[in-house]
């Protein structure tokens, strides 16, 4: 097969990417599950662990973010295939001559765009209404659209077991989200948590997402950006693997 | 990847195809041919394994065993490249309800790469056809079942395909929607568009099928065309004669010579034979010498059902 070949099959591949990506924004964005998970979730969080306590803007404002970008990112992916399996849409996309990868890299796209966009939300507020200021803004955006990449992995990776039913998977989303965010060092900087969450917060994609953001507002990063950096890498490419892997497998269950 | 240049003209080439769920084999070493330019029927009743087949076909499920290749490209080495000749009509699966009838359009032409032209240009002539283009802007989820099937029509064939696979097209729909895309389906057939049917209307089958398989329990126990099918199962060929008046005495009739059996419904006697013509011929002839009189005589060969049954397992009589 020759070069120019290849590369027409991996632009038709990723022009495939790119309309799922599409569909789902025009299908999933403002669905239920997304809302009440991605949006209403951080909010909750935030205003429970806020209101009627002394914590200063600099140590809330960056939780927020990163708390953000986590539910929201890592929201679209358990809702999409789930959805679509229900809806019996799901046999139809598998059956085009896009491939299960392009097919769950537009699934990732979707959950990527989503949370690093609604994640500006409490960057902006954060700005306007406190005191909080953001030192280095590259590492900001880099914290960000890195995190996003990876929690968004995390959503497509969830959302692999063969549930006919979304609320399932969500409930499951949900066991593995809500226990990584209290270990990340979001309300509480890691160096300030206990020892043993010490040692279980470096398995947490979440805490080198959040250790970026807090940099980038002036905090003296738990790990080095550069292996913040490798590690939400190193976490997208093997969720995005394992993802591929599990839907392969699980690809004609629950049609 | 085309394997050889004497297959272009086999757009399907099934060797040996076999898919087990744990302990069940749901189809079973199975092997045909589908040229191009056929209607090729794939009948069975439920379970028998046809909706499997098309979906190791379209690429949904991987065979455990076998080999199959679409326009030369092999389902598992090349499944992508296979897929680009395909498009299907799934039994159950659905459109995007959210979206509207053209986004459902075009979405699925996106997919396939389509350009924008022509996807729009098609795209408008297909809602014409199947009757859909006053309804371009409603959300699917407004569509009759009817109508969402002519939708999934619809989205198959704004990609262009070369294979058409339906997976029980008109299951369960209203008269004119069935009857509208058996009709389209022979002209699209007319314009040189192979499709593969899987059905279990039998009339649907004998109707528009170049040739069909028959499936039963995985395996595949007959593949020809309706009329030869029809004939093979000679047993199954009666006459049928409605007498005015009296019958001649029934032992009568069932000694005339080729008589397999009688059968009778108040007043229409079936003589089933393997030689109808002589049998209509001589039983004329008892009538005669008794003094009685025809009122209805016909030669009948066995229906696609008659067929179907013979061979998936309620043809008993045999």
């Amino acid at each position: 097969m020759s070069a120019q070949s290849d590369g027409k099959r991996w632009r038709r591949q990723l022009h495939g990417s790119l309309v799922i990506l599409q569909k789902n924004v025009l299908l999933y964005y403002l669905k239920p599950p997304v809302l009440i998970f991605g949006v209403l979730f951080p909010v909750f969080f935030f205003l429970a662990f806020k209101m009627g306590r002394d914590v200063s803007p600099s140590g809330v404002v960056p939780g927020m973010v990163a708390m953000a970008l986590w539910f929201t990112a890592s929201a679209i992916g358990p809702l999409v295939t789930p959805w679509e399996r229900r809806a019996k849409t799901w046999e139809r996309l598998i059956s085009t001559p896009i491939s299960l990868r392009a097919i769950l890299a537009g699934d990732v796209l979707s959950g990527f765009v989503f949370g690093s966009t609604v994640s500006v939300i409490p960057v902006i507020l954060g700005l306007l209404l406190t005191d909080a200021h953001v030192t280095n803004l590259p590492l900001l955006v880099g914290g960000i659209l890195a995190g996003a990449l990876t929690f968004a992995s995390l959503g497509v990776l969830l959302s692999t077991p063969p549930a006919s039913s979304p609320s399932n998977i969500m409930l499951l989303s949900n066991l593995v989200r809500l226990p990584l965010l209290f270990v990340s060092g979001i309300f509480v900087p890691i160096d300030q948590m206990p020892a043993w969450a010490g040692w279980v917060a470096p398995l947490s994609p979440l805490s080198y997402a959040s250790a970026l953001i807090r940099a980038a507002y002036g905090s003296v990063p738990y790990f080095p950006v550069w292996l913040c950096f490798l590690m939400l890498l190193l976490f997208t490419t093997v969720m995005f693997a394992a993802s591929c892997r599990f839907h392969r497998m699980y690809r004609a269950k629950g049609l | 990847m085309i394997n050889e240049a004497a297959e272009i003209e086999t757009v399907i080439k099934v060797n040996g195809l076999t898919r087990r769920f744990g302990n069940l084999t749901a189809v079973d070493d199975i092997s045909f041919q589908v040229v191009r330019g056929e209607i090729f029927g794939f009948l069975g009743p439920n379970g028998a394994g046809k909706t499997t087949t098309v979906r190791m076909l379209t690429g949904v499920i991987e065979p455990t065993i076998g080999s199959a290749t679409i326009q030369g490209y092999d389902i598992r080495k090349a499944s992508i490249l296979s897929r680009e000749h395909i498009a299907v009509v799934p039994e159950q699966a659905n459109v995007y309800l959210d979206l509207s009838v053209w986004r459902n359009l075009m979405l699925m032409a996106e997919l396939y790469g389509i350009p924008r032209d022509r996807r729009v240009s098609s795209g408008e002539r297909l809602l014409e056809a199947l009757g859909l283009l006053k309804r371009k802007d409603s959300k699917a989820r407004e569509l009759s079942k009817g109508l969402k099937q002519r939708l999934m029509l619809c989205a198959a064939l704004v990609t262009e395909p070369e294979v058409l696979f339906l997976d029980e097209p008109t299951s369960g729909l209203d008269v004119q929607s069935a009857r509208l895309i058996r009709k389209i389906v022979r002209e699209l057939n007319a314009d040189g568009l192979t499709i593969f049917i899987t059905t279990h209307n039998m009339v649907e089958a004998g109707d528009i099928c170049s040739r069909v398989a028959i499936i039963d329990k995985g395996v595949i126990v007959a593949i020809d065309t309706p009329g030869n099918l029809r004939s093979m199962v000679r047993k199954r060929q009666y006459v049928e004669a409605v007498f005015r008046e009296h019958a001649p005495p029934q032992e009568k009739m069932e000694s005339i010579p080729g008589v397999i059996r009688l059968e009778s419904d108040q007043e229409v006697f079936r003589l089933y034979t393997e030689a109808p013509g002589s049998v209509a011929t001589l039983l004329g002839v008892l009538t005669d010498s008794l003094g009685l009189e025809l009122e209805q005589l016909n030669t009948r060969k066995p229906s696609l059902e008659d067929v179907f049954l013979y061979y998936t397992g309620d043809g008993g009589i045999e």
